[in-house]
């Protein structure tokens, strides 16, 4: 489904990616692992289309789409759900949910945006109970929860997660990844970068280490946990 | 879907109060007992437009200018310029000042709103000065620190609006396309783009949003406001001079957007009838407004952090709720 030639990236002089090589299969969980400053928040950001590529060919379903501003990127299917989670505080959770819809209802309304609409909260049963909540009064668990729902409103057939993890309790990582994996199952494509190696390879499929803007190893996630160098350096057992 | 989303509803409502309230602002010249406090009313309108426009800018698109008073200026001065010393049609003056504040904008906005932050504040502050300078040394043209005088009232299809009654339609009408555009604009494709780029520009990149563009059609909106508020303003005052448009008259409307309610929609309502009213109730004690709009933003960023608007909508919205219930009560008894 996504096939990732060459990419380099950086901002201004420092190039963070170097010859970056990977592929997802359509309807695989993909981790991508690597410690602060490896690059996964690049290589998200660069796949996106919201930092432009140096070099290197992105194909998304066979098109190339590394020239693509993020809104065409979008609308052929593929949406980040961003690193820190990022709701839009002052607006509420409906409203939070209509943004990531923007790209359907705008210019003319998408009548499968009422489904998805539907879909989303009967995945995210929570949400539906603080629609009319401004976004900002969420507990930190149920905003990345409403992250995840705002960027599945524009029906992604590939969903990229930013550190999903970050600042979570063990317990609430625990519910976001196994909603994730429920997603999976249901035919969703999942790319997901975390630092957090033990719960993204527990979900996961496969599995891509990062390490200085290359990909050093990848398999299976069962392969990558058994893994010497993978258990001292990630998982640190 | 109609009960999933509904921006359009909102706007229908904000819509029908602007015009409850704007058919109410035509009682002000039956009450105004003379002419002066018939110009107050005038200049609440311009003084809306002004705060109006910075408010869209300011508390929806999480942007700061520093130079609304420029472009206020900038308007007083295209159009004055051109019917005094060009002879123009001051109609085609204020025209031009609303083409040519919206037009400056652009520029200062093409590269500063590329860059992330607080840019767009620094340009503006460097340009407030740039203006205020050739407003006081282009002698020639604004005639300088005495002044443009003689600026010919604006007549319209034969109709002459130099006097402070007829002048009272013009800017009550100028507030209140203001308005109803505003509310128009914010529940429209570019409005919500424009807060959720306020919020977050990461994510509202992320949802597919051009966060520069929606930044820059908000700062063009507010310049033009202003544009037109300076226009208006120099035809009615038939004078202008350059210390109404300084950087510390910038610095007060940013206070005044403050005041009535960052980012609330009814907030320049109450930002204009506080920037109009207090200086004249304290005009026995020289200079002591800047105190008083002081202390008022100390207790608006202590208390008040949604401002006036913040703490009288909810009021407002209890007394619509009782209206209406009563009414269904008296409608539904035998």
């Amino acid at each position: 489904m996504l096939e990732v030639r060459s990419l380099r990236a950086g901002y201004g002089r420092a190039q963070v990616l170097h010859d970056l090589h990977f592929s997802i299969a359509a309807g695989e969980f993909c981790a991508l692992i690597g410690a602060n400053g490896a690059g996964k928040s690049t290589t998200l950001k660069g796949l996106a289309g919201l930092l432009r590529p140096i070099g290197g060919t992105v194909q998304f379903d066979g098109e190339p789409i590394e020239r693509l501003p993020a809104a065409r990127i979008l609308r052929a299917g593929l949406a980040l759900v961003p690193e820190g989670r990022r709701v839009f505080g002052p607006l509420s959770v409906r409203d939070n949910l209509q943004m990531g819809a923007f790209t359907r209802l705008f210019p003319r309304k998408d009548p499968g945006t009422a489904r998805q609409f539907e879909f989303v909260l009967e995945t995210f049963p929570r949400l539906r109970e603080r629609l009319d909540q401004p976004a900002g009064t969420l507990s930190g668990g149920e905003q990345q929860m409403l992250a995840i729902a705002r960027a599945l409103m524009s029906s992604p057939r590939l969903l990229m997660l930013d550190e999903p993890s970050m600042g979570l309790a063990p317990l609430v990582v625990q519910q976001v990844f196994e909603v994730l994996a429920n997603l999976a199952r249901n035919g969703l494509t999942l790319l997901v970068s975390e630092q957090n190696a033990t719960a993204a390879l527990a979900f996961a499929d496969h599995g891509h280490v990062l390490e200085a803007g290359r990909i050093v190893q990848s398999g299976t996630a069962r392969s990558l946990r058994d893994d010497p160098k993978v258990r001292e350096a990630y998982l640190g057992i | 879907m109609s009960q999933a989303f509904s921006p359009a509803k909102q706007c229908e409502r904000r819509l029908a109060t602007v015009a409850v309230l704007w058919i109410a602002f035509l009682a002000w010249p039956l009450l105004a007992g003379n002419d002066y406090v018939l110009s107050l009313g005038v200049y609440f309108f311009i003084n809306l437009l002004l705060i109006g426009g910075l408010n869209l800018l300011m508390g929806f698109g999480g942007q700061i200018s520093l130079c609304q008073a420029g472009f206020f200026g900038l308007g007083a001065y295209v159009s004055g310029v051109l019917s005094v010393r060009a002879g123009w049609p001051p109609h085609a003056g204020v025209a031009a000042a609303l083409i040519l504040s919206t037009v400056s904008a652009l520029a200062i906005g093409l590269p500063a709103l590329r860059l992330r932050g607080n840019y767009l504040a620094m340009a503006t502050l460097g340009f407030n000065a740039i203006l205020t300078v050739l407003f006081t040394e282009l002698v020639g043209l604004t005639g300088g620190p005495n002044g443009l005088s003689g600026i010919p009232p604006i007549i319209l299809a034969g109709v002459d609006f130099g006097s402070p009654q007829r002048f009272y339609y013009l800017a009550w009408a100028a507030g209140g396309l203001c308005m109803a555009l505003l509310a128009v604009f914010l529940s429209s494709r570019a409005g919500r783009a424009l807060r959720a780029v306020a919020a977050s520009e990461v994510a509202a990149a992320s949802m597919g949003i051009n966060a520069f563009n929606a930044k820059l059609l908000a700062f063009m909106f507010s310049a033009g406001a202003a544009g037109l508020a300076g226009a208006l303003y120099a035809h009615f005052n038939q004078y202008a001079s350059p210390e109404t448009f300084n950087f510390s008259a910038s610095v007060l409307i940013v206070v005044m957007v403050a005041l009535g309610g960052w980012g609330q929609y009814w907030g320049p309502i109450f930002g204009a009838a506080v920037f109009t009213a207090v200086p004249e109730l304290l005009h026995k004690f020289q200079d002591a407004e800047l105190l008083v709009f002081g202390a008022g933003m100390i207790v608006v960023l202590l208390f008040l952090p949604q401002g006036i608007a913040g703490c009288v909508a909810p009021i407002a919205t209890r007394i619509a709720a009782g209206m209406t219930l009563l009414a269904r009560t008296r409608a539904t008894r035998p």
